[in-house]
């Protein structure tokens, strides 16, 4: 049996339940058993100290790339589970880009089975929306939620057909789950490298417009009103899909979003020198996208943050931009952007942050977790909000290294992290940890 | 402190060049064929200025050249920064008496590079070399046919040779213990 | 003053004005030498230059070649297949290769942009980049800008307008920077679809019409017009680029002065240029190939050394 965990006069802050006050929180049985101020001291229980730290349901990143099966040298379910839990994460969802696809049961279940194994974070499936991704004939999605996947998404290219997507959409109502769309208009993007702008234009490299991310948002935003059905667009880039989604959630639509850290930190001008790790899709775009990006954060119209973690080999990334895969790791520095991006300039209340980093993706994907409440999951981050610290990727959990923000100072950080009432990491131990895989 | 001592002034340079122009023409036997070579950038200057004083001498149309040796020098692979290459305008050398013009003849580098630029241009009869100043320390077995003044020098010292064309004033010029 | 190229040319964008006005002053006397009996000059000699195509091109690699062997160093041409990772060895590989082989300088065209960068960042050996994806081709620009110095005997205040495929056009971008820094206007002229979007930034005129083109500059500098152009969709034929865009001297007859007419070759006759300009009076077309040795023989002196000896222009210190 798991020893219960007392978290020690932390600030908890939890917006699924307003609550935001210094207390303490019991955990037992893997669930939380209550928050307050006289919870006395079982005997057996771990005490973890968090006066002057935040306590926060545990961080929850919809969007995540674990490269298992089929690229077990540059990340598994276990090395990238361990890296989200390094990073705060309590939960992360696998996208279904592996080799071979996560587009039938089987490989559903080899993902949970994985997960289990590693016993870190939770790693949620999401199934593929068409067999193979190809676009072309539906997957399983009855079969697929039953094995355990949470979403369905061909993430990693685009839904091309509209009546593909419309269909998905449609289907998906059956089983309550929101169908998540990489929005790119394929013939627009074809052979780009970069958003297309004026560095682009200067180094020479074929363009991405920001209308190929909104031409798809639009018609996303069309299916979703037609048919009823729950859209969750990916990692949001422009200011001009922020705008489309705006409009969209005024209507009331079913529709979601999230947007990465890399898009509300960096512009296209990262891609100078033809930084390879700056390279990733949707492109870093202008500062006005940036900008927008924030703006959608603080006003709700994006839902959540998640990372797009995408691992790759260094050979992968040391060659010719063109050549280059698209992508970065994220888990291990997103809180850290976050904070210091969005919650250190005023952005962004720490309210705000854990409702957009937890509460919110729990909810739109309907997950364990997202809240303190008695009896929920007890899965928990103790984030120390003013930490400061450089990010060094040699110290990574993840078993990638494709950063920009190799060598940047970022303030706070995630100090302990546990799942169902386990710690499976502490910042204080760290090294003492051997990084899985 | 370096000291400036005069080794010609203005009518001392302007007898000793006199003097070479005529002994130019002797050792040439004549102006029939005859080319002066000035060296970038005083032996242009000083070249022409004997061509003048040739043509002015003997009616003739001394047939002139300047020529560029930074490309032939010796230390190019080792010297650091590169030299800014001069213009080399030469007119045929075959068959003909060639008089290399430089204004100080010191390690011999200078001519040894000369004479192989000059080897590309054509085969002269014969070349002669000119020069204003001799102030040994030669490095290669290289001699001048016909000299204005010789002046014996430590390494550490310095000649500047001054021609009112680029520089305002004749003169010559010893520069000590820099 | 002094200037120097340091160690790599990679494009005309991080030069200075200064260094490229020391590249086109250093190709003045190199011009020479490719008139002389002897057509050789030992200031190279005992360098080993890899000239590594991954893009076949006769011309730019006859050019250098020429330049090199001018200059007295050994050379060898590499031409490599293709530059996809799909064809075995990684550029990175193929740097490490050539580093190991102790080389002294490398000229590299390769169709992904940046490639010359990369190269340079991870060998000690000198890079050139005779043009890299749709970057830059800066011995191109070079060349061009030496031409049109020799003929107005100035850049500054010069209007020059390139005309055609901006968009995929590394001598256009190379073009640009290196006339804009020596004080020319450049405008650019083409079908919207092949105009960079944000052209405008780079500090050039956009002239809508190739009429406006021919009003409005000194000199044109009409690029190639690739064929593939039309299988991609950004034109709809050859034929309709000529009767819109082509320069033909019915066009230019209704310029108010001559223009003076360049192309970096090879030339599609009869689509963006007609015969009869291409070989008419103003054209500098051969000019510009000639010019185009002298542009790499001084790259090549300048870089294989560090910043220029200014002092030569002092006193009679040698003999």
């Amino acid at each position: 049996m798991t020893r219960p965990i007392l978290v020690l006069g932390g600030r908890v802050v939890d917006p699924s339940r307003g609550t935001d006050e210094v207390t303490d929180l019991l955990l037992a049985g893997g669930k939380v058993e209550a928050l307050g101020r006289d919870l006395g001291r079982p005997d057996e229980a771990v005490l973890v100290e968090a006066a002057g730290k935040v306590v926060a349901p545990g961080l929850i990143d919809l969007h995540v790339h674990l490269r298992e099966p089929g690229q077990e040298d540059v990340e598994t379910v276990a090395s990238g589970a361990m890296a989200a839990a390094a990073g705060g994460f309590s939960a992360v969802c696998a996208m279904p880009n592996t080799d071979p696809v996560t587009d039938n049961q089987a490989a559903i279940g080899f993902i949970v089975s994985q997960a289990q194994r590693a016993g870190k974070a939770r790693v949620y499936p999401i199934g593929a929306i068409s067999l193979g991704q190809n676009g072309q004939q539906l997957a399983e999605f009855g079969e697929l939620v039953g094995a355990g996947a949470v979403a369905v998404s061909d993430d990693g290219r685009p839904v091309v057909s509209s009546h593909l997507m419309r269909t998905a959409l449609e289907y998906a109502r059956t089983f309550g789950i929101p169908v998540a769309d990489h929005c790119e208009d394929p013939t627009l993007a074809a052979g780009g490298a970069m958003h297309e702008g004026l560095v682009s234009t200067r180094l020479g490299l074929k363009g991405i417009p920001a209308a190929a991310e909104e031409i798809m948002v639009a018609r996303d935003i069309l299916l979703a009103e037609h048919t009823g059905g729950h859209v969750h667009l990916c990692h949001i880039s422009t200011r001009g899909s922020v705008e489309l989604i705006r409009r969209a959630k005024e209507k009331g639509l079913r529709v979601t979003a999230e947007a990465c850290p890399h898009h509300f930190t960096l512009t296209h001008e990262a891609c100078e020198g033809y930084n390879t790790n700056a390279k990733m899709n949707p492109p870093l775009r202008e500062p006005e996208d940036r900008e927008a990006i924030r703006q959608g954060l603080r006003d709700g119209t994006i839902d959540c943050i998640c990372t797009d973690h995408a691992p790759h080999h260094y050979d992968a990334k040391e060659r010719e931009f063109d050549d280059a895969p698209n992508g970065i790791i994220g888990l291990e520095t997103a809180l850290g952007l976050a904070i210091t991006e969005l919650v250190q300039p005023g952005l962004l209340s720490l309210n705000d942050l854990v409702n957009r980093m937890s509460v919110m993706p729990a909810r739109i994907f309907n997950l364990t977790g997202g809240t303190l409440a008695p009896g929920a999951a007890g899965d928990v981050v103790v984030i120390d909000p003013e930490a400061a610290w450089v990010v060094r990727p040699e110290e990574f959990y993840s078993k990638s290294r494709n950063t920009p923000f190799a060598g940047r100072e970022l303030r706070g950080r995630a100090e302990v992290t546990i799942v169902r009432g386990q710690v499976v990491f502490e910042h204080a131990r760290r090294g003492s940890v051997a990084p899985a895989g | 402190m370096p000291t400036r001592t005069s080794l010609l002034d203005e009518r001392a340079l302007t007898r000793t060049l006199a003097r070479m122009a005529t002994e130019i023409v002797e050792r040439a036997h004549g102006t029939e064929g005859l080319v002066l070579v000035g060296i970038q950038r005083r032996g242009v200057e000083l070249a022409d200025r004997l061509k003048r004083l040739i043509d002015q001498a003997e009616g003739s149309q001394v047939a002139f050249g300047k020529l560029d040796i930074t490309l032939y020098r010796d230390d190019l692979q080792t010297v650091g920064p590169r030299p800014v290459v001069g213009e080399t305008r030469l007119p045929n050398l075959d068959g003909k008496n060639v008089v290399i013009v430089d204004d100080v003849l010191y390690t011999g580098r200078t001519i040894r590079a000369a004479l192989d630029e000059c080897a590309d241009f054509g085969r002269p009869r014969r070349i002669l070399l000119c020069v204003l100043i001799d102030r040994g320390g030669r490095e290669l077995p290289i001699q001048a046919d016909i000299v204005g003044i010789t002046a014996s020098t430590s390494p550490g010292d310095r000649v500047d040779v001054l021609v009112t064309e680029l520089d305002g004033r004749d003169a010559v010029e010893l520069v000590r213990g820099t | 003053m002094t200037a120097s190229l340091g160690k790599d040319l990679v494009g005309l964008e991080p030069l200075s004005a200064e260094q490229i006005q020391l590249i086109l002053d250093t190709a003045e006397p190199f011009k020479e030498v490719s008139e002389r009996p002897i057509k050789k000059v030992p200031a190279l000699r005992g360098k080993t230059i890899v000239n590594l195509f991954f893009e076949a091109s006769t011309r730019t690699r006859i050019s250098f070649e020429f330049a090199e062997k001018r200059l007295s160093a050994d050379t060898v041409n590499v031409a490599a297949a293709g530059s996809s990772v799909s064809k075995g060895e990684t550029l990175v590989d193929t740097a490490r290769n050539l580093e190991a082989m102790r080389i002294d300088m490398v000229v590299i065209r390769h169709g992904a942009s940046g490639a010359a960068q990369f190269l340079g960042q991870r060998i000690r050996s000198n890079v050139i980049n005779a043009g890299d994806g749709k970057h830059e081709h800066p011995t191109q620009g070079l060349l061009d800008m030496l031409t049109l110095r020799d003929r107005f005997k100035r850049l500054r205040g010069l209007k020059v307008a390139i005309c055609g495929d901006i968009l995929h056009s590394r001598v256009a971008r190379s073009n640009i920077w290196g006339l804009t820094k020596l004080g020319a206007e450049v405008g650019v002229c083409g079908p919207a679809s092949l105009l960079p979007r944000n052209v405008h930034q780079l500090g050039v005129t956009i002239l809508p019409r190739i009429e406006d083109a021919i009003q409005w500059a000194d000199a044109l500098n009409i690029l190639r017009l690739q064929l593939e152009r039309m299988q991609s969709g950004f034109l709809p034929s050859l034929r309709e680029y000529n009767r819109v865009f082509g320069v033909t001297s019915e066009r230019l007859s209704k310029a108010p002065k001559d223009l003076l007419i360049l192309h970096p070759g090879p030339m599609n006759r009869g689509v963006e240029i007609d015969s009869d300009v291409a070989d008419g009076p103003h054209s500098v077309i051969l000019p510009q190939v000639t010019n185009g040795v002298a542009i790499r023989m001084a790259v090549l002196y300048l870089l294989a050394g560090g910043s220029p000896d200014w002092a030569g222009q002092g006193g009679g210190v040698d003999g």
